[in-house]
């Protein structure tokens, strides 16, 4: 697990945590089943607040990306459904913006790229 | 939750500054940072956890225990760091080891060897010779060596350079890695607190003005600046330090009521640093208005 804190950032830490986790959880660097660093170790090892570590792997296990065993610590949760399926989306999404950016870039207009995305999904 | 140190209505005057009826806690397993400018109280308060005040009213309870009266088993699971040292510049970390140690049952001078070696800190020789970098690590090394459940450090980063402070801060985070400790760290250098304290008490003038978690106090204030004629009636009665300049203005406003601020004020989440300064213009603002009635 790789978790970089910008301490400019707009973002609050426990959110820079949680985007991170969950991207890492998304795109399976961060395997189902793996074991996570307690709340205390993961404060020790950014140098933050305990509380901050707390609020977000609270906020993961709410929306299911991690689950706690009492006693033995935080895991990845096991895949399930909706969580692939929100996997899928995102990958989409940034697919996408790849295609607008790389289309923008080469000075298409918008209109011309939707043109070329209706294309290819008829194709 | 259970607090590791409870101070309740502590007053203390002296001739020219008094504490007045100071009340907080610090729950076990958390950091506190202790801000406010200097002269605020901070040290005053310190010294009355360590029973090395009197205190004229209130009451401080640490582990359960009163600070007065069971205040030689309090300082047997204490650890204290001052800004300054204590300790005879003449001698050697050894010597010193030897000197302490008979004070405290828990002693453990593998611990306090081990921790010298941790911070880079050579044990034959004086003291005095130490930067103050070095100073203070080396008071650290001796807070820990009895295995406190509660370190209490004032002022600990003042003349420090980044690198002995960003040390001090792993050692705080190493330290608390145990649930069953607590941590008050009083300093007006707050970038370090904005990082790794939990909790907050902002002490000003003698009286607390704010005393709960970082993220609360963080979240409940904002900057605000813009043009003043932009404010909405009756919003800059609410604004704390307001401060008009020649193009514009600058206050801090509580985050409640950036709702009914127009698009052309600009506001950003404001710091540690900006909050004490804007109670202390806040304070300023007040002065001179009861000034200007006299």
């Amino acid at each position: 697990m790789v978790i970089v804190i910008k301490n400019k950032s707009e973002l609050p830490i426990y959110e820079q945590i949680k985007q991170q986790m969950k991207a890492q959880i998304l795109d399976g660097s961060l395997r189902e089943d793996e074991q996570l660093p307690s709340i205390r170790q993961l404060a020790r090892d950014l140098k933050i607040s305990v509380i901050t570590t707390t609020r977000a792997y609270n906020d993961l296990l709410d929306e299911g990306f991690i689950t706690s065993i009492t006693g033995k610590g935080y895991y990845v949760a096991p895949r399930n459904n909706e969580l692939l399926r929100e996997r899928m989306l995102f990958e989409m999404e940034e697919g996408l913006q790849k295609a607008i950016e790389n289309g923008r870039n080469a000075g298409l207009t918008d209109d011309e790229i939707a043109a070329a995305l209706k294309k290819f999904m008829e194709d | 939750m259970e607090n590791i140190l409870e101070i309740n209505g502590l007053c203390k005057t002296y001739r020219d500054f008094s504490l007045k009826n100071v009340t907080f806690a610090l729950p076990k397993g958390y950091i506190m940072g202790f801000v406010g400018q200097n002269g605020s109280g901070k040290t005053t308060t310190i010294r009355s956890v360590m029973n090395m005040t009197k205190a004229d009213s209130g009451s401080i309870s640490v582990f359960g225990l009163d600070s007065v009266k069971d205040s030689i088993e309090i300082k047997q699971r204490l650890g204290v760091v001052f800004d300054s040292m204590y300790l005879a510049e003449h001698l050697t970390a050894k010597q010193i080891e030897q000197q302490i140690r008979p004070f405290y049952k828990n002693w453990n001078s593998d611990d306090f060897f081990a921790s010298l070696k941790r911070f880079s800190l050579p044990d034959d020789r004086s003291v005095g010779d130490f930067s103050k970098g070095m100073k203070m690590k080396l008071m650290i090394a001796i807070a820990l060596a009895h295995k406190p459940e509660l370190l209490i450090l004032d002022e600990p980063t003042s003349g420090l350079d980044p690198v002995a402070r960003d040390e001090l801060l792993d050692i705080l985070s190493d330290y608390i890695l145990d649930e069953n400790r607590g941590i008050l760290f009083s300093t007006h250098i707050t970038a370090d607190v904005e990082r790794i304290a939990d909790y907050v008490t902002i002490l000003h003038n003698g009286t607390v003005w704010f005393t709960g978690s970082k993220d609360d106090l963080t979240e409940s204030y904002a900057v605000v600046k813009g043009d003043e004629d932009a404010i909405p009636e009756g919003l800059k009665e609410r604004m704390i330090g307001f401060h008009s300049y020649r193009n514009g203005f600058e206050a801090m406003i509580r985050t409640e009521d950036m709702r009914s601020l127009p698009e052309t004020l600009v506001c950003e989440k404001a710091s540690i640093d900006e909050i004490l300064v804007y109670i202390a213009k806040e304070a300023k603002n007040a002065g001179h208005t009861e000034s200007d009635t006299l």
